[in-house]
């Protein structure tokens, strides 16, 4: 079900050069910054270059009040369509990009542009956290209603869109239920069918399903991909298991810490669907091998 | 309900209420075996009497200590959310506020009483009560909302803020929402003060100024009609009871669907 491979890892493509010895690195990090995708060959299910970009961020920074360089000189480029994991160690500031992506916090340098001007958070963008974060006085429905609410859609009006966001997550049936009434996974559910009901164009993920057991999370995840192939949906996604962003995304962008930076953009061109067939063979472990030796670049600084 | 909870019902019920009996009766049989005058300690069964006797007499009073008490109790509702919300609207108007709300409500009731009174006027003792017991019932409404207003989930609040919700929205679909267990266990402390600030700014106004049941006590004491002043203090205990009953229900009703303190939980 693979193409059949010409060269060693053929479905893994590091963008940057050759990984320059650490005191290299450290001196200059921005040497193996990435900011362009090598282009895939032909004949695989590429990705990233071609596709034009949604987001681009150029160059942003993120300093705290107490000093704290949250982000240093960042530059990442989004394509339609991409299902990217920002992948690294805590404190590499992967959320604080996802955030200032959706327009929560203020950037300290650096800019973000949409494609097609301004984008309108509201509608465009979908946030999902790491916990459900829903309001645990309203039922699932209402839960999942907020959005449209808060722009001004009435319960009634919004019925349908409630409906049609329940049954993508697989929760039909569930409206009248508490929040408290619910598993973690069936939670999590709700909280990804809340951010699904404008519709948007970018779903931004911050690891949603890191305080899920590993059976919820191996099926919430078939589902994610589910959904997102289904459209034309760009997801970024923010984890720190390499497994889950292999398994996930055509796109992975490795971050390092201290400050927070860009420190290799992967290209996954291994073909969708993946089931368990891809799960337990051989080129998923290569690859997470590869991603892990960057993730241990990213560590080692 | 099945058969374990529905003992355990019965038996929650049963038991205090078979104490209580056991204790009257123990008490009615030492006041009867030693003879006790009824002006020192009379027996239930006079008290019940009394009760029943005076009830012409204990019923406007009571009335009176309950329309006081539940007015004042409503106005700390509306007061101490009222200026909760303001406070969380305004960081400065709450630090210029709440140290003066504490002021208010550390200085003893009884010490300001006095002063009350003559302000509101000797003829309009029922209105000087009134604020009395307000000052005293105040107070945890806005500490436990004002808190409760500032306790939502932090990432409700940024998700409030992704989707553009005015200052309105996020207060009456989250702060508001957020607040509301809070502001219940902040009305079961303030109702009960409500009452003891009603009785205790009767006392103070005394002279028969003011004609509810803590005039009553104070009335029956001198007269050394003791039975009297039992019925009245059972009286006031009831209403004390009722109270507390209406509210915990009250907050069962609102909270048993969502919130942690209202879930019956088995293991």
């Amino acid at each position: 079900m693979f193409p059949a491979p010409s060269f060693p890892c053929p479905l893994f493509f590091v963008s940057s050069q050759t990984s320059p010895p650490l005191q290299n690195a450290a001196a200059k990090p921005d040497a193996v910054t990435v900011q362009t995708l090598a282009a895939s060959p032909a004949g695989l299910t590429g990705t990233g270059p071609g596709r034009k970009p949604l987001v681009t961020l150029s160059r942003i920074g993120k300093t705290y009040a107490n000093g704290t360089v949250a982000l240093r000189d960042v530059d990442l480029s989004i394509g339609r369509a991409e299902f990217v994991s920002l992948l690294g160690p805590s404190g590499c500031g992967k959320s604080t990009v996802l955030r200032l992506i959706a327009g929560l916090g203020t950037l300290s340098s650096g800019r973000i542009e949409w494609a097609g001007g301004t984008v309108d958070a509201r509608r465009d963008i979908g946030f999902v956290f790491q916990e459900p974060t829903l309001m645990p006085w309203a039922t699932v429905a209402d839960n999942v209603w907020l959005p449209l609410k808060l722009a001004g859609v009435g319960r009634r009006a919004a019925r349908d869109r409630i409906a049609e966001v329940l049954e993508m997550v697989h929760l039909q049936g569930f409206e009248k239920a508490y929040p408290r009434e619910l598993s973690g996974g069936m939670k999590m559910r709700v909280s990804i069918a809340r951010a699904l009901i404008t519709r948007p164009s970018v779903l931004l993920m911050d690891e949603p399903f890191a305080s899920l057991d590993e059976i919820t999370r191996s099926r919430l995840s078939n589902d994610l991909l589910e959904l997102w192939r289904g459209k034309d949906w760009t997801v970024v996604f923010v984890t720190h298991s390499v497994f889950e962003s292999v398994y996930l995304s055509n796109r992975i962008v490795v971050m390092a810490a201290r400050p927070g930076r860009v420190i290799a953009d992967l290209d996954i061109a291994a073909p969708y669907p993946r089931g368990e067939d891809f799960r337990t063979g051989v080129p998923y472990a290569e690859l997470c091998r590869a991603v892990s030796a960057e993730l241990r670049r990213a560590m080692e600084g | 309900m099945t058969t374990p909870e529905r003992l355990l019902l019965a038996v929650r019920i049963i038991l205090p209420l078979a104490v209580g009996a056991m204790v009257l009766g123990i008490w009615e049989f030492l006041v009867w075996y030693y003879r006790i005058p009824k002006f020192v300690l009379p027996p239930p069964s006079m008290i019940w009497r009394s009760l029943i006797d005076d009830f012409g007499t204990l019923a406007p009073s009571l009335w009176l200590t309950l329309v006081i008490t539940m007015e004042a109790f409503a106005l700390a509702v509306i007061g101490g959310v009222a200026l909760a919300v303001l406070f969380s609207q305004s960081r400065i108007l709450e630090l210029a506020l709440f140290p003066y709300a504490v002021i208010l409500q550390v200085t003893p009731v009884v010490a300001i009483a006095p002063l009350v009174i003559i302000w509101v006027g000797l003829d309009q003792v029922n209105e000087a009560l009134l604020i009395l017991a307000w000052l005293v019932a105040f107070f945890p409404i806005l500490s436990n909302t004002t808190i409760g207003l500032r306790s939502a989930d932090h990432n409700l609040h940024n998700l409030f803020q992704l989707y553009g919700a005015s200052r309105w929205q996020v207060l009456t679909q989250l702060q508001l929402p957020s607040a509301l267990p809070y502001l219940l266990s902040g009305m079961k402390i303030s109702g009960g003060l409500a009452l003891i600030g009603a009785v205790v700014a009767e006392f103070v106004a005394g002279s028969g100024s003011a004609t509810g049941l803590a005039w009553r006590i104070v009335e029956s004491g001198n007269r050394l009609n003791i039975p009297r002043m039992f019925a009245a203090l059972l009286l006031l205990s009831a209403l004390g009871i009722i109270i507390f009953m209406v509210l915990t229900a009250l907050q069962h009703l609102l909270l048993r669907r969502w919130h942690e303190s209202a879930m019956r939980r088995e293991n």
